[in-house]
């Protein structure tokens, strides 16, 4: 028996999210004195790192199918072949494509968004968040075989791994049926919004849409990625992908930076999991200020310079 | 096309989450329920503008829940379904669900089965694929564009740092992201004629549930926020590094 994890890639780089997966495998499988097995789709050069995050050996099956039956088809052949039980996924775009369909094909018991390693001291049970993260759930899984999807940015890294075996791995992935026309890169240099450790956000405090260079240029000096509320993407200030809350990206981030944005129960569902917030807004009654770590009351157009000036000092002595 | 719908039941975003029963029960006490917002807003619209862009159709909508489910449903049927089923049931297991909404849509012969990207209550994004799986149909998720070309799927969809556009032939399974559709706002004569669609009530098919939600916690209150003076902003940038440790 081992524990099976599907390690996603993005033009053959493993996210974060794929390492978390990972060293989640490692978690269970040390409480279990069984080993990790790694499968992925990219064309590995040594064990792409997988190894220190907790694998003891990775199947590589080379292909670009994004599609979710196939993967489907492959993860379920690397289980067997594996005879792993136990399944992971990072809960993103991929794994929340394929892990209910592995799940439902084994008929296991699935949890989608872990937020912590399973307690097995009695039966087996999983925290995920709910209500938008305003609650957790302990879920309870019966079932022998179990598919656990791992929500990005909520365990630790295992860094302490040695490397691992790599093999090629075959397996018969049957016709897609989701075929792909075209593909466009949003953010060319930019990190996506849902992998970024650091984001700013903005809000209709903002007054238009020639006002965000100054929230881009604060971005860009401390290496994060851009978001926005929701009716700042309605009105077509910004992309419809920078959109964050309960009815747009959720994201965990280790700071969030609100600037004008008043903090509405549906924007914070979506970013409550952030592990350090600050909020910028001249009102000091705006609701954001109740779910902050730091805030500045204060003019958007006043503290982004400061803070820009401030950024650029702390990069220039780093 | 005959398409079914996915609805669920949800709290109303604004509502108070407490618990109750030693914190094993979600406390309804004083909860407005509404139709979660990616099955109605989306899901449910994208799939009635279909309907009336090719002259012809079913939009059926299937809801698997208890007679408190039916409020919500007349909701749907008000924005334009023509017909619901309810499978009773109180079990809300991601796969006890999907196998119900699988069998269903199998014995209909529909065409399509539209979900929500996600339940706000419960997060999953599970049921769609476990849909997909159990009919062995290919599953478009995170459809923020749709369009028809005879029976083949035309969909856009968000990724991390882009989009692509995709094809699958139906039968398919398609789980309902923003920008699918705009909300629509049931008129009077679609509320008084509601309540004369059918809505046909069934027993549920024999299914596993495998998972249960054992407990739920809140998470830890946060500490008070820190304020750092307007003309001062710029000491937040110490704060971060040598206080939160963030950068
Ligand atoms: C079902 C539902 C789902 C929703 N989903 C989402 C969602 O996913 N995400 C989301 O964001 N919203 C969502 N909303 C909308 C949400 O309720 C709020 O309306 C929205 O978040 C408000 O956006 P905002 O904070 O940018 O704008 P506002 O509420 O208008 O706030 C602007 C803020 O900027 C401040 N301000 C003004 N000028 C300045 C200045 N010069 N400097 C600094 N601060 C300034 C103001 O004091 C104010 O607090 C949803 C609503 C519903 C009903
Ligand atoms: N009890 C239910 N009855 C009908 N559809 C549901 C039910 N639960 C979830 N769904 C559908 O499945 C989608 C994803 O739900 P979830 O996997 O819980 O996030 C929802 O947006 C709905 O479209």
């Amino acid at each position: 028996m081992s524990i099976l994890v599907f390690a996603d890639h993005h033009d053959g780089k493993f996210p974060k999210s794929s390492f978390e997966a990972v060293s989640y495998a490692a978690g269970i499988a040390k409480a279990l004195g069984t080993d990790v097995v790694a499968l992925t789709t990219s064309n590995l050069s040594g064990d792409g790192g997988l190894g220190k995050a907790g694998a003891n050996k990775v199947l590589v099956h080379n292909t670009n199918s994004t599609d979710s039956q196939q993967l489907t088809r492959l993860v379920l052949a690397a289980a067997h072949a594996a005879s792993a039980d136990i399944i992971i996924f990072s809960h993103e775009i991929t794994g929340k494509m394929v892990a209910p369909r592995v799940a439902a094909k084994l008929d296991a018991g699935y949890v989608p968004g872990a937020t912590a390693l399973p307690d097995m001291s009695d039966g087996f049970s999983v925290n995920k968040n709910v209500f938008s993260g305003k609650a957790i759930a302990t879920i309870e899984v019966s079932s022998s075989k179990k598919v656990i999807s791992v929500l990005p940015n909520s365990i630790g890294l295992t860094q302490d791994g040695s490397d691992a075996t790599v093999e090629t791995f075959a397996a018969d992935l049957g016709s897609a049926g989701l075929k792909v026309r075209t593909v466009k890169k949003e953010v060319k240099d930019g990190i996506p919004l849902p992998e970024a450790d650091i984001v700013v956000s903005a809000g209709r405090g903002m007054k238009g849409p020639e006002n965000w260079g100054p929230v881009e240029e604060l971005a860009k000096l401390l290496g994060a990625a851009t978001a926005c509320s929701r009716p700042v993407a309605d009105i077509g200030w910004r992309p419809h992908h920078e959109h964050v809350g309960q009815t747009g990206v959720a994201i965990r981030p280790n700071l969030y930076i609100a600037i004008g944005i008043s903090g509405a129960i549906q924007h914070l569902a979506g970013v409550n999991g952030s592990k350090t917030i600050v909020v910028i807004n001249t009102d000091q009654e705006a609701p954001f200020f109740k779910a902050a770590d730091y805030g500045i009351v204060g003019d958007a157009f006043e503290v982004l310079p400061k803070l820009i000036e401030a950024a650029k000092a702390y990069n220039a002595n780093k | 096309m005959k398409i079914l719908v996915c609805i669920s039941k949800t709290p109303d975003t604004t509502s108070k989450i407490a618990f109750t029963d030693g914190n094993t029960k979600f406390d309804e006490n004083g909860v407005q329920y509404i139709v979660n917002p990616y099955d109605e807003w989306y899901a449910l619209v994208r799939a009635l503008e279909i309907k009336e862009s090719l002259g012809t159709g079913l939009v059926a909508i299937i809801t698997v829940g208890g007679a408190d489910n039916e409020p919500i449903i007349r909701k749907a049927l008000a924005i334009g379904a023509d017909e619901a089923v309810r499978v009773d049931s109180s079990d809300n297991d991601s796969l006890f669900v999907a196998t119900q909404i699988a069998a269903y849509a199998k014995s209909g012969n529909f065409d399509a089965v539209f979900c929500g990207k996600e339940t706000i209550n419960y997060n999953g994004s599970a049921v769609g694929g476990m849909v997909a799986e159990l009919l062995d149909w290919p599953y478009i998720s995170l459809a923020s564009k749709l369009t028809l070309e005879g029976n083949v799927a035309v969909v856009e969809r968000e990724f991390p740092g882009g989009e692509e556009v995709v094809e699958a032939t139906a039968p398919f399974v398609l789980s309902a992201a923003k920008g699918l559709a705009e909300q629509r706002i049931p008129n009077m004569r679609g509320i008084m004629a509601a309540r004369t669609k059918p809505l046909q009530v069934i027993a549920p098919v024999e299914a596993n549930t495998h998972t249960k939600i054992k407990l739920y916690t809140l998470p830890p209150a946060k500490g008070a926020c820190k304020f750092i003076p307007a003309d001062q902003a710029g000491d937040l940038i110490r704060l971060l590094h040598e206080e939160a440790k963030v950068i």
